[in-house]
């Protein structure tokens, strides 16, 4: 068990009055927070940084094939919640998260929570690729070992084929499985990085701004790719770009200084916000 | 003491170069008040005479000393009645011209005073005093003419300060070309000995022979006839100790670098780390101590009681003891590659599930490795050079065996045996040090720039 | 991207969400099931790494106790105090030294035909009266250092008045003493004692008997080693018989064949095959004679071993054992169940029977063969303890003393004066050299295959071996450059040598760290290059360098190797007093004394490491504490 990370996990309780009359510009979040079909259910999440809080009492759904989009200005803890879905903040040791979040149905914030499991079901693609200096068979392969997912060389090999088909690499990779996965290029690395991930059977893909570190051909394909992956996964995906949140989502969330300011239905935010900052965001007044 | 006295004389006409080239420029354009109408500040013609006055007196002053004594010692030999020169062999030349030293200063003497020898001390001494007092006149006389020019060149128009700037650049490159020199140096001077060292003995007898007594002929038709040159059994009994030492240094440091840096606490990690540095900050020669007084005779002990035979300066002393001086070395090494993997390769591993050692083990060794090994090889070249240690607590005795629990003897064990005996120069036993050294040299040379290179490449990779 | 779910079917990892009604999913489970395997796994591999901290670190604490304990006793040192008599037919007959006016020179003159030694050798005689014997005599002599002559001499001149007057001086002991003072010779066990005692004294022997089961102790440890010494010779007999068999086996052989050769005509060879047989023969004969001595001997130890009464013999191979009852000693020889007799090494003060707890038995565990004092002299100090006339003090000589002979005698201060002359002129020559070479290629020098080279060649010079650095040391500075050897000025030379690499790879690293944006700020303003390092970026960079240069000393300061080379391991007795005087380094003298067969140098040894060690730790503390005071994050 991983206890050289703490993770303060006192349920909802700790949020006081006082915390929350801190910040008078905001009272609650706009729109549904939830989903009809949800398979993660976020509540109450709060994160600090030693004393610097985060993220602000949020509430988030996310359903079950559907992308959720994040959106919202540099430094508003859109990331940061996204890290609290698979525990990934637990790398960080001054980092401190209270709140629930339930994966179908069932508690991942608890102390006793084992995060091996749970990652292996939420799985995560990071802003910049980060593929292991190890061969393109290996990166893929690599995960499925660890959790003896296969039994059989051949059942590896096709685990492998189907995660990288599933990404849309194989027919790009398929004659140098052996080569170095640092030397694809930045959209293929990318992808390698989905393939990874897809490999050991998620349920749930986060994704933080997966494209941010591409050209837009790359782009487009990730893009692509996400709204093919959404008919077996449930997607959250943090981007800077609102035209790519509107493309690939189905819901979109709008952060702002660790507030979850609003959230709905993507078109219903790009074309009618309700709140002013959400406004003012859409329409570039900042960014 | 009559050079430091020199030396004090020369820096003291420095300082007043100084102040009489300051003011002499102040006085040139007339005053205080004109100081801007000066190329530089009046500092720095002050400078340009210190520097005038100071470099050709000191080099003047080394230039002497390193030939005054050959040139003295000619003189007297010259001096030296036939009679008593005619018959000497160069040793003993060299040992009468000893007593005549001795006996000018005052020494005791090894031999007979005659009075041909107190005839040459007189002589050598009256020429040593004429020596020091052409010095001093020529030093001074020197120091004269260098700040007569720096007093004409001082002018409005002179670019004192650039002249002063350039000066002190090649005085810097100099200083930084001694290292060059210095590299130059270990290979001439190794190399000149061990090529004369080749002319006695040949060399396939000294790096595939496995006969190694130095000390006495083995053979009457031997060449050289002074002793065996095999240098099999030194090599075999470096790598013996040094193997030990890797096998204790490489998994303790490795281990600790990776449990240190991905598991302890801040707190374990401040306390602990610099604890393990200590060991890095104590001097071989307590490690010999330790070794040759404290472990050694446990572990014969150790040995006894459990029935084996256990050489009193066993391999395995020196190279448990050597592996312990070098595990701050290979842990810290590894810490810095280990911390150069960048983050994301964890966080990648991580968001897939693993745990944290298999993130070390399957994601993070295997990116640390190259930098790893670079360390490594650092270590064994480390332990291959190290002297004190191995000259405590390993013997001298050239046994070609694989047994850890056997007494063998190193590289580093025979050049300090071989040159702080009684030396006879040009004998092959003392040339077979430099022989040895070269050996050592260009080894650990190798596995430097092999492993600096792996380093250097592992963390542009990673930069 | 073709058709998923057909490609799902082909897998049997079962993908998630490929339909509702599946059961549950597979991946998940077996994760699941793997969970207790890879947490062991996890354990194992973290308490491989917690071991080999705790291994790194127990080696840190294993080092510190065994050089602290060896060597804290040698800060003091056992003095033997005693009533010193100056007397003035011995010293000064003629009153030479009455005379008005003398300087000291005459005062050493008059004094140095004086016989000291015998007047240190009278006040022990005066101690102990009972010490007539010759050889006896020279090992009470023994008790004293060599330096008392000198000591008195020295005490005399200072005070001349002294001499006719008896003065109780505290003269320094030998080693011996000393180890034994300090517990390091044996082990020293006081049995107490139950019977009464009677003793019945006869010349210079002396009988005790006990009422008590008081000596049974004695009687068993005579056993035990009677019973040891027979296991010795027991083995001993076999490895004669099998050695026997073996020679018997090698004659037979050998005329066996030789009967084969001559059967078929080969004469020579068969000459050859029993050429070595009277030699065989002969050994054959030694070893006969050898297993029976061993027989002998065996039979002999087992049968007193066994015995269960008479009486047993001490030898100088068991522990010895003191009887110390009415104020005297009497040393064990033989011994029955409940009397001991033995020589009397210390007279009685009264003849009355001693109650049990009065007297005492006083063991010491090692053998006396095995010991440098003889049983003599440990009862001689025994009594000067009795009478608080030895006692141990601060160990001044260790500071104000050079290396000698005699390891009560030796000192540091040679050594380390050697290593203060050597470490100034170090850092005299590699600090503005280190500087200047850094300031160059950091800041001057252009980015051209030459300076790489210098790169290079520098990174290699920091991990060029020590000695070899020596070897350059001798081959060029001694035996080209023709400077005198083992002088802190070659020394300083070598390790200048040594330590420049450190000091220029610190310095360039403090350049770096100083942000350009000073560099542009002093030039922007009309600063010459020059102006600019010297005025503002090395100023800035100084902490950094000077950290880096106070390491490249300290690591200069524990080197030893490379000053074994140029002679720096000659047996210096003078303290230094100038850069060109013979001198060795405190490393090297603890590799000197390290050497010593001396047990008294071991504790010595150990002490000068731990003035090393110190002065180390003062270096690294101030490199420390330079580069929290003045450390700067741009």
């Amino acid at each position: 068990m991983n206890t050289a990370v703490q993770v303060v996990n006192t349920r909802i309780g700790i949020v006081t009055a006082t915390d929350l009359e801190q910040d008078q510009s905001f009272t609650r979040t706009l729109g549904e927070i939830t989903s009809p079909n949800a398979r993660m259910q976020c509540r109450n999440i709060n994160v600090w940084y030693a004393n610097k809080q985060a993220i602000k009492d949020v509430s988030l759904d996310i359903g079950k094939h559907e992308v959720v989009a994040m959106i919202g200005p540099s430094g508003c803890g859109k990331s940061t919640f996204l890290r609290c879905l698979n525990r990934m903040n637990d790398t960080i040791p001054i980092a401190r998260v209270n709140g629930s979040i339930k994966l179908d149905g069932k508690e991942i914030l608890d102390r006793g929570i084992d995060v091996v499991p749970l990652r292996a079901q939420v799985g995560m693609v990071f802003q910049k690729p980060n593929p292991f200096p190890k061969s393109i068979y290996e990166n893929i392969a690599y995960g499925p070992r660890i959790h003896g997912l296969t039994t059989s060389r051949t059942e590896l090999d096709e685990l492998v084929e189907i995660s990288l088909r599933r990404a849309g690499l194989w027919n790009e990779v398929k004659d140098r499985l052996n080569q170095a996965g640092t030397g694809l290029s930045g959209g293929q690395q990318q992808r390698l990085c989905i393939a990874r991930t897809i490999a050991v059977s998620p349920e749930v893909i986060l994704m933080d701004e997966p494209c941010s570190a591409l050209d837009p051909i790359a782009t487009a394909i990730i893009e692509e790719l996400i709204d093919e992956l959404r008919a077996h996964y449930s997607i959250a995906i943090v981007t800077h770009s609102m035209q790519q949140a509107a493309r690939v989502s189905q819901r979109t969330a709008y952060f702002h200084l660790g507030d979850l300011v609003e959230v709905g239905p993507t078109e219903q935010i790009f074309n009618q916000p309700q709140h002013k900052l959400t406004e003012d965001y859409i329409t570039g007044r900042f960014g | 003491m009559n050079i430091s006295l020199l030396l004090l004389a020369i820096l003291a006409m420095m300082v007043l170069a100084f102040q009489v080239g300051r003011n002499r420029a102040v006085r040139v354009v007339g005053g205080h008040s004109h100081i801007r109408h000066l190329h530089s500040l009046p500092a720095y013609y002050g400078y340009y005479a210190a520097l005038w006055v100071g470099i050709p007196a000191l080099l003047l002053v080394l230039l002497w000393i390193g030939l005054q004594e050959r040139v003295i010692t000619i003189l007297v030999v010259e001096q030296l009645p036939p009679s008593l020169t005619v018959a000497l062999s160069d040793g003993h030349l060299s040992l009468l011209i000893n007593d005549i030293k001795n006996l000018a200063t005052g020494n005791i003497t090894s031999g007979k005073i005659t009075s041909e020898i107190q005839a040459a001390a007189d002589h050598y001494h009256q020429l040593q005093s004429f020596a020091s007092i052409g010095l001093w006149s020529l030093v001074f006389s020197i120091a004269g003419l260098g700040m007569s020019i720096a007093w004409h060149r001082t002018q409005p128009a002179f670019r004192a300060r650039n002249r002063v700037e350039s000066i002190l650049l090649l005085i810097m490159i100099l200083f930084s070309s001694l290292a060059i020199l210095t590299t130059l140096g270990i290979v001439l001077s190794v190399l000149f000995e061990s090529i004369q060292f080749f002319q006695k003995i040949s060399w396939t007898e000294f790096f595939f022979g496995i006969q190694w007594s130095p000390q006495i002929a083995l053979r009457a038709d031997q060449v050289g006839a002074s002793g065996s040159f095999g240098a099999i059994p030194l090599f075999t009994g470096t790598l013996l100790i040094s193997g030990i030492a890797m096998l204790v240094a490489v998994p303790i440091g490795l281990l600790s670098a990776i449990y240190l840096s991905e598991y302890a606490s801040t707190r374990v990690r401040s306390i602990a780390k610099p604890i393990l540095e200590i060991l890095a900050g104590i001097p071989t020669v307590v490690y010999g101590f330790f070794a040759a007084l404290t472990v050694a005779p446990l572990i014969r002990d150790w040995g006894e009681a459990i029935g084996l035979t256990v050489a009193s300066e066993s391999a395995l002393a020196a190279g448990l003891v050597m592996g312990v001086m070098i595990i701050p070395f290979v842990s810290s090494l590894s810490d810095d590659v280990i911390n150069a993997v960048p983050q994301s390769m964890r966080d990648g591993s991580y968001a897939l599930g693993a745990t944290q050692s298999e993130t070390v083990r399957r994601v993070i060794f295997p990116a640390a490795l190259p930098g790893i090994v670079g360390g490594v090889l650092l270590a064994i070249s480390r332990a291959i050079g190290e002297t004190m240690i191995v000259v405590m607590a390993a013997g001298l005795a050239a046994n070609l065996t694989a047994n850890p629990l056997a007494s063998v003897t190193t590289v580093t064990v025979q050049i300090v045996t071989l040159l702080t005996g009684d030396q006879e120069f040009d004998s092959a036993k003392t040339l077979a040090a430099f022989a040895l050294g070269l050996t050592l040299f260009v080894v650990t040379l190798m596995l430097n720039v092999i492993a600096l290179h792996i380093v250097r490449k592992y963390r542009e990779q990673y930069e | 991207m073709n058709n998923t779910d057909d490609l799902t079917a082909q897998s049997n990892v079962v993908l998630p969400e490929t339909s509702n009604q599946s059961p549950p999913r597979r991946a998940i489970d077996i994760v699941d099931a793997s969970l207790k395997r890879r947490y062991a796994a996890e354990r194992r591999f973290r308490l491989f790494g917690l071991s080999a901290v705790i291994l790194g670190l127990s080696c840190v604490v294993v080092l510190f106790t065994s050089i602290i304990g060896q060597g804290y006793t040698a800060f003091q040192q056992t003095y033997i105090e005693l009533p010193v008599t100056f007397d003035v037919a011995m010293i000064d007959p003629n009153g030479r030294l009455k005379q008005s006016g003398l300087t000291s020179s005459d005062i050493n003159t008059i004094l140095a035909d004086v016989n000291f030694l015998k007047i240190a050798r009278q006040a022990l005689e005066k101690t102990f009266p009972y010490v007539e014997a010759r050889h006896q005599k020279r090992l009470l002599y023994s008790l004293l250092s060599s330096n008392a002559t000198q000591f008195l001499r020295d005490k005399v001149a200072a005070n001349p008045t002294i001499i006719g007057t008896t003065q109780t001086l505290k003269l320094l002991a030998d080693d011996d003493v000393d180890m034994f003072m300090k517990g390091r010779s044996t082990s020293i066990n006081t049995l107490m004692t139950h019977g009464q005692a009677t003793v019945i004294q006869s010349n210079q022997r002396a009988q005790i008997i006990s009422t008590g089961e008081d000596f049974v102790i004695i009687r068993k440890q005579v056993k035990t080693f009677l019973t040891t010494s027979a296991q010795q010779q027991e083995r001993a007999i076999t490895r004669i018989q099998t050695a026997l068999l073996d020679i018997e086996a090698e004659r037979t052989a050998r005329h066996q064949a030789q009967q084969n050769a001559l059967a078929a005509g080969q004469a020579e060879q068969a000459e050859r095959l029993i050429a070595n047989d009277a030699e065989l023969l002969a050994r054959h004969t030694r070893l006969s004679r050898d297993l029976l001595a061993a027989q002998t001997k065996a039979a002999d130890f087992r049968a007193r071993a066994e015995a269960t009464h008479g009486n047993e013999l001490l030898n100088s191979n068991m522990p010895s054992y003191f009887v110390n009852i009415n104020g005297g000693l009497v040393k064990v020889t033989e011994v029955k169940n409940n009397t001991i007799s033995g020589e009397i090494f210390a007279p009685f003060n009264s003849k009355v029977a001693a109650t049990g707890g009065e007297w005492n038995i006083i063991e010491f565990a090692q053998p006396e063969a095995d010991r440098r004092l003889k049983d003599n002299q440990v009862a001689w100090i025994w009594q000067l303890k009795q009478q608080e006339m030895i006692a141990k003090y601060f160990n001044t000589l260790f500071f104000i003393n050079s290396a000698s002979r005699e390891p009560e005698q030796a000192g540091i201060a040679g050594a380390l004066m050697g290593s203060m002359y050597t470490l100034l002129l170090t850092m005299l020559f590699s600090f503005p050299i280190g500087v200047g070479a850094a300031l160059y290629l950091e800041e001057f020098a252009p980015k051209n295959r030459w300076t790489d080279f210098i790169e290079v060649n520098i990174n290699n010079l920091a991990a060029v071996p020590s000695v070899v650095f020596g070897l350059l040391g001798l081959a060029v500075f001694i035996n080209f450059f023709g400077i005198p050897r083992s002088t802190p000025l070659v020394a300083a030379m070598v390790l200048t040598l040594m330590t420049l690499p450190i000091i220029i790879i610190a310095g360039r690293a403090a350049l770096k760290s100083v942000p350009p944006s000073i560099r542009e700020a002093a030039l922007g303003i009309g600063a010459s290059p020059l102006q600019t390092q010297l005025h503002h970026v090395l100023p800035l960079a100084m902490p950094g360098i000077l950290t880096g240069s106070i390491l490249g000393m300290a690591h200069a300061l524990g080197e030893t190797a490379p000053l074994l080379m140029i002679g720096m391991i000659a047996f210096i007795v003078d303290i230094p007093g100038g850069i060109t005087d013979p001198a060795t380094v405190l490393p090297v003298q603890i590799f000197l004394w390290a050497d010593s067969p001396e047990r008294g140098f071991v504790e010595r040894t150990s002490a000068a490491i731990l003035v090393l060690l110190l002065f180390l730790f003062l270096m690294n503390l101030t490199a420390v504490l330079l580069r929290r005071r003045f450390e700067r994050r741009w």
